[in-house]
């Protein structure tokens, strides 16, 4: 176990060998183009397509190694291979898109269609491939879940290469897919080609995909282009931090899961580089400043103690015995009882500004009634935060009758 | 080829292969009408951790924990998908996407830490199943299928997956009027009274076994293209359900048996030896007819679309 622990330290800094740091790195790359790409495909809502790109790979890797075979090369070459899957995963997005457009079929039944046939008959290749001589080391399983076992050094540089040119196509390209993303109609109208922006993007997505194969594996590249999106979406709101969170989310899976993998060689890359992604998912999904689970909740007592307090000073107003627990609570740590549950000097003015406040909103919501703003009214937010002094005076000026307090109206 | 050789080699992965098309393709109808089609995709790959799970604690491949395992982790990821959907406020099809990968990785991590080499679970044989092997040792002809000793021998996947795909027909047929209904007018459906929400869980729970009973036997591939191809190809054959579900039937059968005939006897045609997955065949096949009927299917434009 502490040998593993070394080894994944030493990845993790780099320390492993040349190699293991060019994989490590080359992963990161990917993942942070999978990561920033997904997010415009996230936003497209077409993030599913990009499921049946990656299976239509399959065919492409098979007859690829057969052709280079066949010539007389060697049937491995990584880039022969990704030129191969690019072909075919084109071919597969071209037949998702002709069907959706061409026949009455939707294009959640177009995508499955895909996915899954071109899937099939990827499998029966690989099959041909494994009964023949040279293709029993051939280690074309690799590609179904990813490999970075015994990775070439050629194979590490030609992944990192595709991971740079990928971001340099969104850095270059990210203005137009943003425009295309959030409003197609008027991205069209300023003079953008949404046809061929979407294209792009696909074929971004695409070149994503391919280039991943080898590490993460075609049956989960998909999850390497949501989850990070779909995480960062959580973090804000404003969409270029979305895409650089999405790529440092998608870089930072890449990297970890690259360096836990080569601390655990027998195991496939992809699924440790998805769970790696998924636990971050999982962080920002309970640390999120604004949608995080933590942040709601915190949200939630807040509120919760406000409206206690809130009732607590009207009833102590209008001499109610209060029973709530939490209530008391509230109020006791505020000072405002004592532990005898009577008003002390402070819950007495409290609770006289309480219903003087209570009063007001009653006269506010009675003038702003056909007003859309008037759920602003809401008893709970101090009245001098939602309106000015001219019109709370104008308010006072309606409250004509003294308020007196511990009395009975 | 009519022989005992075939009785024992490949009538069995036939009727396995033609049963799980039919429990896949009769569900399949009504999800592909409904827009879900992609949860075939989502159940076959959630149904590995469950799967992989219960051999971990019960420590055998019988069906009866298989099946718990599948739907335990179904259950699960419906939770999780939930659970992302209201904490998040994520749109459903992007939660279903993080929720249903990150189960297979999980599963695949499960299944390459444990020691399952004694048994036939692996990752491989989870996505192209073990048609091939599903062989009737008992068999000597054509005889045995009314000899009981050698019945008694039939591979367990072949009563299993019959129960199953028996059990979807008649359900089918039962639900039938409620099922049309809501499938193609929801809210019309819930003014009659109907539980629609009760009938959209019991189709996804029924394409959940389904699954699970054909992905024990014949891999996820099939799972995935039966579950889509056949009907799909139905839908532009016909305007009437009734007819779609006739013609998927149809359909199905005639990939799974082609496919197979294909993936064993093909290659010989082509002077080599070894035979072909014949789950990826099948899949192949069924992707073929679903391309025929694109390109020449009476109905396959939507109405009002224009010729050409």
């Amino acid at each position: 176990m502490s040998t593993s622990l070394s080894v994944l330290a030493d990845a993790l800094l780099l320390q492993g060998g040349y190699n293991a740091a060019l994989v490590a790195i080359g992963a990161a790359l990917l993942g942070i183009a999978a990561g920033a790409g997904g997010t415009f495909l996230f936003l497209r809502k077409r993030a599913l397509v990009s499921d049946a790109i990656a299976h239509a790979t399959l065919p492409g890797v098979g007859l690829a190694f057969l052709a280079m075979v066949a010539f007389g090369l060697d049937g491995r070459s990584l880039i022969g291979l990704i030129a191969g899957s690019a072909l075919s995963a084109a071919a597969g997005l071209f037949a998702v898109e002709w069907i959706t457009r061409r026949t009455r079929l939707a294009e959640d039944t177009a995508i499955g269609a895909v996915l899954s046939v071109f899937f099939g008959f990827g499998i029966v290749l690989l099959t041909v491939i494994q009964t023949q001589s040279q293709g029993r080391q051939a280690g074309l399983e690799g590609f179904l879940l990813g490999s970075t076992a015994g990775m070439l050094f050629q194979d590490a540089v030609v992944i990192a290469v595709g991971g740079v040119l990928a971001i340099a196509a969104l850095v270059a390209l990210r203005r137009p897919m943003t425009m295309v993303a959030f409003d197609p109609g008027f991205a069209a109208a300023t003079g953008v080609n949404t046809g061929r922006v979407d294209m792009a993007m696909m074929m971004l997505v695409l070149a994503v995909t391919v280039t991943g194969l080898k590490i993460v594996g075609l049956v989960l590249i998909v999850a390497l282009l949501i989850i990070p999106a779909v995480a960062a979406r959580l973090w804000s709101e404003r969409t270029d931090r979305v895409i650089l969170a999405a790529g440092a989310i998608g870089g930072v899976s890449g990297y970890l899961g690259a360096a836990i993998s080569a601390a655990a060689p027998g195991l496939p890359t992809g699924p440790i580089i998805v769970l790696v992604s998924f636990a971050l998912f999982l962080g920002s999904l309970l640390f999120a400043p604004q949608r995080g689970v933590l942040a709601a909740a915190i949200r939630h007592r807040s509120f919760q103690l406000r409206l206690h307090r809130r009732q607590g000073l009207l009833s102590l107003a209008r001499s109610e015995p209060i029973f709530d627990p939490l209530t008391l609570r509230v109020l006791q740590r505020e000072g405002l009882i004592r532990t005898d549950r009577v008003a002390t000097e402070d819950g007495r003015a409290a609770a006289a500004r309480a219903l003087r406040d209570e009063r007001r909103f009653e006269i506010a919501r009675e003038i702003h009634r056909d007003d859309p703003f008037a759920h602003r009214y809401d008893g709970l937010t101090p009245i001098e935060d939602v309106m000015t002094p001219d019109e709370i005076a104008e308010i006072d000026r309606l409250v004509n009758r003294p308020l007196s307090v511990g009395a009975p109206a | 080829m009519m022989g005992a050789e075939f009785v024992q080699l490949s009538l069995t992965p036939i009727l396995i292969g033609t049963l799980s098309a039919i429990a896949c393709a009769l569900p399949g109808n009504f999800l592909i009408l409904r827009r879900q089609a992609l949860i075939g995709d989502a159940i076959s790959h959630v149904v590995l951790p469950g799967i992989v799970v219960a051999f971990l604690v019960t420590g055998s491949l019988a069906s009866l924990p298989m099946l718990a395992g599948a739907a335990g982790a179904a259950l699960v990821a419906v939770f999780l998908i939930e659970t992302i959907r209201r904490l998040g406020r994520i749109e459903p099809g992007a939660a279903m996407g993080v929720v249903f990968t990150s189960m297979f990785a999980g599963g695949v991590l499960l299944l390459e830490q444990s020691d399952t080499s004694g048994v036939h679970l692996d990752v491989e044989h989870a996505l192209m199943g073990n048609l091939e092997s599903l062989i009737w040792f008992d068999a000597t002809g054509w005889a045995s299928l009314l000899d009981p000793a050698a019945v008694a021998g039939l591979p367990p996947e072949l009563p299993r997956i019959a129960l199953v795909a028996a059990a979807i027909t008649v359900l089918m047929l039962v639900f039938w009027r409620p099922l049309k209904l809501s499938t193609f007018d929801e809210g019309f459906a819930a003014t009659l009274g109907l539980p629609v929400r009760l009938i959209g869980l019991a189709l996804v729970a029924v394409s959940a076994v389904a699954a699970v009973a054909a992905f024990d036997a014949v891999g996820s591939i099939i799972v995935i293209a039966m579950f889509i191809c056949p009907p799909a190809a139905a839908r532009l054959m016909t305007e009437r359900l009734e007819h779609q579900v006739a013609w998927s039937v149809l359909f199905a059968t005639l990939a799974a048996v082609l496919g197979y005939v294909l993936a064993g006897y093909g290659p010989l045609w082509f002077g080599s030896p070894n035979a072909v997955s014949a789950a990826g065949m099948i899949a192949t096949v069924s992707g073929a007819i679903l391309a025929i009927a694109c390109i020449a299917a009476p109905h396959r434009r939507r109405i009002g679309q224009p010729a050409g």
